[in-house]
């Protein structure tokens, strides 16, 4: 049991709560995972719906959050895809707000990070990527693969420049997932290892205890850059979306 | 405790890297952990909650992954839902009322701003009027008064003149009338000294028509 407290991977195990059977072969379970998921999004729901109760002119406090995750929302969506942008908006900001919590979230000790597992930040990563595609192709037909071929080349160099230009369209949704997994994973990963050393440490002795305060400072610290990363991954995702968005909307170079 | 450590994390990489055998995985594990393990079919085990921190690396353990997409699916589906039909209108309406109040009490605030510029201008208008009208009064009466000073000065010094006048007539009749009573003394002295040289009493006519000489040369 003590070499699993230390283990560092031990904290992205998914474990089922409720069984729900494998229909077609496929196993299907309410695990750990799901109810972080559904306490995600009971948080972000109830939190927006009791800030914003008083419906006050003068915002209290929590309005004046809820309106600042808006507002930041919505002009990141306005910045990087025009108002036209504004229509993906609710999806845009359901993306920030689960990223943001789930991040969040994990950083509370004994939790579960829903963003550090590929399978999540995927899924999440194919939405944006499913909905560019289909919107492009719905919005602007054909013309959407003119995403693929870059203006002003010359002519020889052309077929090279289509090649890159699909090799880094498809690149995305896999460096949209994997950016997200990759910081979580490594970032709890090395939060907990340190933490480890604390506890190794200190169980040697005097000593040990003494010398345990580095790896503890670095916890704290790294507890800190964690907060950090939280954020600004949230925002990177965010931001890449509402680019990879804006392509959908104006496919031309 | 660094023995612990050491394998279990060597372990767990070595893991990771044959994620695509999660068969093998799962009856070796089988074995280890018997007691939930057991009761379900082989491929199961693997992620059973007893042994599953030693089933590989959980992120690539291919087995979670059908649950947390369907759970996946059907939270961040509700969550969009919730934000687009709930959570997200009310915001923008509070921000949108917001928004549109402030415009209104901006128009508000210029328009009273118009109105408060009119009643200044208008003030000015009626102080400087109102000076205007001051000027004017305190022109008038010093006018006035100038005028009324002027009057009583020319009034004054019509008198004084009078007076003057009056005065120099007094004087002249004065020094007339004791001019005539030097002359009648002179005609007396003059007849008197002629008959005390000559002895005889000179006609007052010629007396009086020499002494006239005498005078008026």
């Amino acid at each position: 049991m003590a070499s699993s407290e230390i283990d560092p991977i031990h904290q992205f195990h998914i474990n089922k709560i409720v069984d729900l059977g494998a229909p077609g072969g496929v196993q299907l379970a309410f695990t750990n995972s799901a109810a972080y998921m559904v306490a995600i999004v009971a948080i972000i729901f109830f939190f927006l719906t009791y800030a914003t109760r008083g419906r006050t002119l003068v915002p209290g406090r929590l309005q004046s959050l809820a309106e600042l995750g808006y507002e930041f929302v919505a002009s990141t969506v306005r910045q990087t895809a025009g108002n036209e942008g504004m229509k993906f908006f609710p999806l845009i900001f359901s993306l920030f707000a689960f990223v943001l919590i789930a991040n969040f979230v994990g950083l509370i000790p004994y939790t579960f990070t829903v963003t550090s597992h590929l399978i999540v930040t995927a899924a999440l990563a194919l939405v944006v990527i499913g909905t560019v595609i289909i919107y492009g192709f719905m919005r602007h037909g054909t013309h959407f693969l003119g995403l693929f071929v870059p203006s002003g080349v010359p002519a020889f160099l052309l077929p090279f420049m289509v090649v890159i230009e699909v090799i880094s369209f498809l690149s995305r949704p896999i460096s949209l997932s994997l950016r997200l997994f990759a910081n979580m994973l490594a970032g709890h990963i090395a939060m907990k290892v340190f933490a480890g050393f604390v506890v190794m440490m200190s169980a040697t002795g005097i000593a040990g205890a003494l010398g345990a305060t580095l790896p503890l400072a670095m916890v704290v610290a790294l507890t800190a850059l964690e907060f950090l990363v939280a954020f600004l991954q949230a925002y990177v995702f965010t931001v890449l979306t509402c680019i990879y968005l804006n392509d959908a909307l104006h496919p031309g170079h | 405790m660094p023995q612990t450590q050491g394998p279990s994390v060597t372990y767990v990489i070595a893991q990771a890297n044959v994620p695509s055998s999660p068969a093998g995985v799962g009856t070796e594990d089988g074995a280890v952990a018997l007691p939930q393990g057991v009761e379900h079919n082989g491929v199961e085990i693997g992620a059973t909650p007893g042994e599953a921190h030693a089933g590989g690396f959980p992120p690539f353990d291919a087995h979670t992954f059908p649950s947390q997409l369907i759970w996946l699916a059907i939270t961040f589906g509700a969550l969009y839902l919730l934000m687009s039909r709930i959570a997200l209108p009310r915001i923008g309406t509070i921000l949108e009322e917001r928004h549109d109040r402030i415009a209104d009490d901006i128009e508000e605030a210029g328009r009273l701003k118009a109105e408060s510029e009119a009643a200044a201008e208008a003030y000015e208008q009626a102080l400087a009027t109102a000076r205007g009208k001051a000027h004017a009064i305190a022109a008038e009466t010093r006018d006035r008064l100038s005028a009324d000073a002027e009057a009583s000065r020319k009034s004054l010094e019509a008198g004084l003149n009078d007076k003057l006048s009056a005065a120099e007539a007094q004087i002249a009749a004065t020094k007339t009338s004791a001019m005539s009573n030097v002359r009648g003394i002179a005609v007396d002295a003059a007849g008197a000294i002629v008959s005390g040289l000559i002895g005889t009493q000179p006609a007052p006519q010629q007396v009086e028509a020499a002494v006239d000489a005498v005078v008026k040369n």
